[in-house]
């Protein structure tokens, strides 16, 4: 059986962003005009979060502000020694990982048994995900500090990672890219005498890189962003995420902007790189799935 | 099995039998389905429902979260009634959402439509545009603490330079909760725009062509044609939008910590501050089924109107 070239999209058409539109203008188009004080506006923060994060505490001490003179590289060693800032990159790098390989295995499977698997309980089951898709985190929030201290994981990282191993919208996303899939394929591999989990493996698994690259990256993006469970689950400075690193250190050093805006930049270096390296593929998963 | 007319004398196989059960068992969607969802519905069931059901009888006890809880009936929720700060945390998460979502639902359109087309630098505006999408709550808040610091902050040095006089943003308890609103609209203007463009691309041309035709100018055709389509996009977003400004909380810990004088003490932060400084698990709870149920009510409405709404104008 020849190996299908073009998988089918995830969920809906994907947006193609350069659509051309009918007229194209020789000269400059007048919508710059809109455009570049807006892009402007919208990076000014993160440009003056760059430009203070190099200055001195007393550049940054001036009214009104002024550029830095020189760039002061001390301010990011700085971080890195007076705080846990390297535990925070490695406790956010482990959690992601484990957690977005967790979700990607358990949400396939389960959104594919929900697509295509008639069997007893599953509608109930079904049902029940919907059900706890509805409800907001703050909710279950408390009752899920009391399971995850019943299980002795209070400030340990395993608070972070358990209750996140699977997620009620990543087995819908799942289940809705199985429902838009052609069922012949696998019709076709059970035919020829395969296993249910031989076709998910061997048949289903190579289409599955789309709809699996938009929930790695939403995964990956709550996981990294996430701050009100951190912030209840976990005390030590050693076992902090960066986002909850990150507010405590605004706690400790309230007015030092160099320093803040020093760990401020690198905590969000990881995410930027690899939104810049793979914008096309987030804003597809963003546009997608309607989940920031 | 069709086999079975066969005559039973040839050759008997008893050993045929066992592995085609086996065999049946194996081909069955019973055992393949519940092992491919089995873990799911543990993990779901554990972290999704039994919280929600303790959280609901949470919200009718006396509990600290340490010690046992005490049965104390609907008094949680009859406190919820009387509470001053609670109604001043409501008032303001209303305030914040009035004010947030219609903001950021036009401002990400107009922003999509200009953005809808080939031009030059389009990639610099879109990662302009995008990069907030992707920047954290604590980290955009952080930022916003230095722009909007009183003394050496750079928007107060922008004022100055049109001369007006210093603003106290996040520390004036008049301004608090609308430098929330600029600093939150910031992140999630981008999402708007992300959502607003991949729709705009399924807008057939033709509709436009024809209204072109007709003599209608662009913008007129962008509001009589465009955005009518929208509508769908427009409610999701809405409500969307709505759901997470009511849930808003990263932002106001890191800036403002509900301050000053209570004027940015929304709902989650009520919450926060009920279960994990005061300890009262139980009221906490119930602010929370207070909230669910404040969603839940919100979103049937909007998609009732938005429904009627879009169906008027067909």
């Amino acid at each position: 059986m020849a190996a299908p070239s073009a998988p089918p999209s995830v969920v809906g058409p994907l947006p193609a962003f350069d659509l051309e539109t009918p007229r194209r203008r020789r000269r400059p188009s007048g919508w710059h005009l809109f455009l570049l004080p807006l892009a402007l506006v919208m990076l000014t923060p993160l440009v003056w979060m760059v430009i203070t994060a190099v200055s001195t505490t007393q550049e940054s001490r001036q009214f009104p502000p002024k550029l830095p003179t020189s760039i002061q590289w001390s301010n990011f060693s700085n971080v890195w020694t007076g705080s846990p800032f390297g535990h925070w990159l490695l406790n956010t790098a482990i959690v992601s990982v484990i957690v977005v390989i967790s979700n990607l295995v358990l949400c396939s499977t389960a959104g594919y048994a929900f697509a295509r698997l008639r069997f007893r309980g599953s509608g109930l089951a079904f049902i029940l995900l919907l059900a706890t898709l509805m409800v907001p985190f703050q909710v279950v929030l408390i009752p899920t500090l009391l399971i995850v201290k019943s299980f002795g994981l209070i400030d340990r990282l395993g608070a972070l990672i358990v209750p996140n191993l699977v997620t009620a919208f990543g087995v819908f996303l799942m289940r809705q890219f199985f429902l838009a899939l052609p069922p012949d394929l696998e019709e076709a591999g059970r035919i020829d005498g395969a296993s249910r989990l031989g076709v998910f493996r061997k048949i289903l698994l190579p289409l599955m890189g789309p709809p699996l690259a938009t929930l790695a990256i939403l995964t990956f993006l709550s996981i990294w962003n996430d701050f009100l469970w951190p912030l209840v689950a976990i005390q030590s400075p050693q076992n902090m995420t960066m986002q909850l690193g990150l507010s405590t250190f605004q706690g400790a050093h309230l007015t030092d902007w160099p320093l803040l805006m020093a760990a401020t930049l690198m905590s969000q270096l990881p995410v930027i790189v690899l939104f810049l390296a793979g914008q096309r593929m987030f804003v597809r998963s963003i546009a997608s799935s309607g989940i920031k | 099995m069709t086999s079975t007319q066969a005559p039973p004398s040839a050759a008997p196989e008893p050993t045929r039998s066992r592995p085609s059960l086996l065999r049946r068992v194996w081909w069955s969607d019973a055992l393949a389905g519940w092992g491919f969802i089995s873990p799911t519905v543990v993990l779901i069931g554990l972290f999704g429902l039994v919280p929600l059901v303790w959280a609901f009888v949470l919200s009718f006890e006396k509990n600290d979260l340490i010690s046992p809880g005490k049965w104390v009936g609907l008094s949680n929720y009859r406190k919820l009634l009387h509470d001053p700060q609670f109604s001043n945390s409501v008032r303001n998460t209303i305030e914040y959402t009035l004010v947030f979502v219609p903001v950021c639902v036009i401002g990400s359109l107009l922003i999509a439509a200009a953005m809808n087309r080939r031009i030059r630098g389009m990639t610099f505006y879109r990662v302009a545009v995008f990069i907030p999408v992707v920047t954290s709550t604590v980290a955009t808040a952080t930022m916003f603490n230095w722009l909007l610091d009183p003394d050496f902050g750079l928007v107060n040095a922008a004022l100055h330079k049109v001369g007006i006089a210093n603003q106290g943003f996040f520390r004036d308890p008049h301004e608090a909760l609308m430098s929330i609103v600029g600093m939150t609209v910031w992140g999630w203007l981008g999402f708007g725009v992300i959502i607003y463009l991949a729709a705009l691309q399924s807008v057939p041309p033709d509709l436009l062509e024809a209204a072109a035709i007709d003599g209608c100018t662009r913008w007129r055709a962008f509001w009589r044609v465009e955005v009518p389509l929208l509508a769908p996009t427009t409610l999701f977003l809405v409500i969307w939008l709505t759901i997470n400004s009511l849930q808003l909380f990263d932002e106001i810990f890191v800036t403002t910590k509900g301050g000053p004088v209570g004027s940015t003490t929304v709902v989650v932060y009520y919450l926060y501050q009920q279960a994990f400084q005061f300890f009262n698990g139980g009221y906490a709870s119930a602010v929370a089924f207070a909230l669910f149920v404040a969603i839940l009510v919100i979103t049937v409405i909007q998609l009732t109107i938005g429904r009627r709404i879009s169906h008027g104008e067909r």
